[in-house]
């Protein structure tokens, strides 16, 4: 007792500008602060991821036209179910976990995706696997398909989901969960009015030629969605994007391989 | 005492303002007022921070060598911040996607720092903390009026429920699409300042140089 009280006066009576007193209190404060950053990182952690893969599940509800305000999410989204797809072979894969596996993630790793050479949607990398889930009807038969998507806009990517009829070429809606465009004018994508285009347009015209576009002007009308007024490249970006992982190198193989029952 | 206290509290909301005054910690403000929502999250992590950390470095100012204070004073604003972005992201997951950098950014927002090396470091905790408080909430008080501004003409909204139904959505309003824009907020800020100088005509600084006037021979 006395010899502690011995040091925290020593320390007290020590010179606020000395060396010894600078290095205790810098090292002291540093300690403290990093223990109390680390204590709420660590313990926050969970909430956290748990906010975030409702945030992405409830996007997912919300492209297939199933959310509303108040909705349980996680119960409603147990009726998706969560496939992972080889893009390549177009085939469903069972080599990955598709309630954890990490579409980001894979398209950073070398080992599970691959360069581009012919990126319209500047992505530079993409992933060979990628997590799609299926709605079904009560009777069992698919109802709906939602895949995810990305690509560059104007400032930022875009990530999103695209959601499809049960046919694989009528599409169901479009939504990104996630961009950074310039609000009021590319951030318009969150339009409801004009994602409300989306619905009902076609992938592919009857010769299986992907046709969908968004331009300004209308050349099909069954393939058209307007672009946004004052956000040439957003929609710009919102096209190349739909139209690389509708087309060959995204999910083509596998919508075919589904529309013929062998995915 | 409790009059000085009172006045630590108040004072910065008009007479000592923060933005208006001292022309402090526009970069956030510029950022974050596109919507009220955004900008009162926004407001309460400024409150908050500045506030403890006002009090924790009025604590230790007996301890903190002078020759490291800045540094020290740094350590201490930056914990916070970090803590007050942890628990954004943890309880308002929506607000924070938002907000992305700008809470990172309060560790460099000049009030802060600014009541920190000017105030807390020479006032009791407490005094220190209310003073924290106080500018937090002068701070709050222009990013909301700001923040109203764009978001009715901006967007047609206030708190994200429609008051003027903008033409987007089959209404009469043309929203302005300049004020969604961060310069926007400059010419409200300008505006704001002007309006209040013209009340408290004390706050008009003296001119530095006057026009001479041509006499001609």
């Amino acid at each position: 007792m006395s010899e502690s009280n011995n040091i925290f006066t020593k320390f007290k009576n020590m010179p606020v500008d000395g060396i010894v007193k600078t290095v205790i209190v810098a090292t002291a404060l540093c300690f403290v602060c990093s223990m109390v950053v680390s204590f709420a990182a660590v313990n926050l952690k969970s909430i956290q991821e748990v906010n975030k893969a409702i945030d992405k599940q409830k996007n997912i509800l919300q492209v297939a036209g199933v959310y509303h305000e108040g909705i349980d999410v996680n119960k409603t989204f147990s009726s998706f179910q969560p496939l992972v797809v080889d893009l390549n072979s177009g085939k469903f894969t069972d080599k990955f976990d598709p309630s954890i596996f990490d579409d980001k993630k894979a398209a950073q790793d070398p080992l599970l995706s691959v360069s581009l050479e012919n990126d319209p949607a500047s992505i530079g990398r993409r992933t060979n696997y990628a997590t799609i889930y299926l709605l079904k009807k009560d009777d069992g038969s698919l109802d709906k398909v939602i895949l995810p998507i990305h690509g560059y806009g104007l400032w930022s990517t875009l990530y999103g989901f695209i959601a499809l009829e049960d046919n694989l070429n009528d599409i169901f809606g479009l939504q990104f969960y996630q961009h950074a465009e310039t609000p009021g004018l590319g951030a318009e994508v969150d339009n409801p009015k004009w994602k409300a285009q989306w619905k009902g347009k076609k992938l592919n015209n009857e010769n299986g030629e992907l046709m969908i576009q968004v331009a300004k002007t209308q050349k099909y009308k069954d393939h058209h969605i307007d672009a946004l007024a004052g956000a040439t490249l957003t929609s710009n970006g919102v096209d190349n994007l739909v139209k690389f992982w509708m087309g060959k190198d995204g999910f083509q193989k596998f919508l075919n391989n589904l529309k013929n029952g062998a995915a | 005492m409790s009059q000085t206290r009172k006045q630590l509290l108040v004072d910065p909301l008009v007479d000592n303002n923060p933005i208006t005054l001292q022309v402090l910690g526009i970069c956030s403000a510029l950022a974050v007022t596109s919507s009220l929502n955004v900008a009162f999250v926004m407001s309460l992590a400024v409150i908050a921070v500045t506030g403890f950390s006002s009090l924790f470095i009025s604590f230790l100012r007996n301890y903190i060598p002078n020759s490291i204070r800045i540094i020290v004073q740094m350590v201490i604003i930056a914990s916070l911040v970090i803590l007050v972005d942890q628990i954004i992201k943890a309880y308002a997951y929506e607000i924070s996607k938002t907000l992305s950098v700008f809470v990172g950014l309060i560790i460099t927002n000049c009030i802060v720092m600014g009541r920190a090396e000017a105030f807390a470091m020479k006032n009791t905790p407490f005094n220190s903390f209310v003073d924290g408080v106080g500018n937090g909430l002068g701070y709050s008080l222009l990013l909301m009026c700001v923040g109203v501004v764009r978001e009715l003409f901006g967007s047609g909204t206030l708190f994200g429920i429609t008051i003027l139904d903008p033409v987007n959505n089959g209404g009469w309003y043309v929203p302005n699409g300049l004020l969604l824009l961060p310069p926007s907020a400059f010419f409200i800020i300008g505006f704001l300042i002007w309006g209040v100088r013209s009340w408290k005509k004390s706050q008009v600084e003296a001119r530095e140089y006057k026009i001479q006037s041509l006499e001609v021979h």
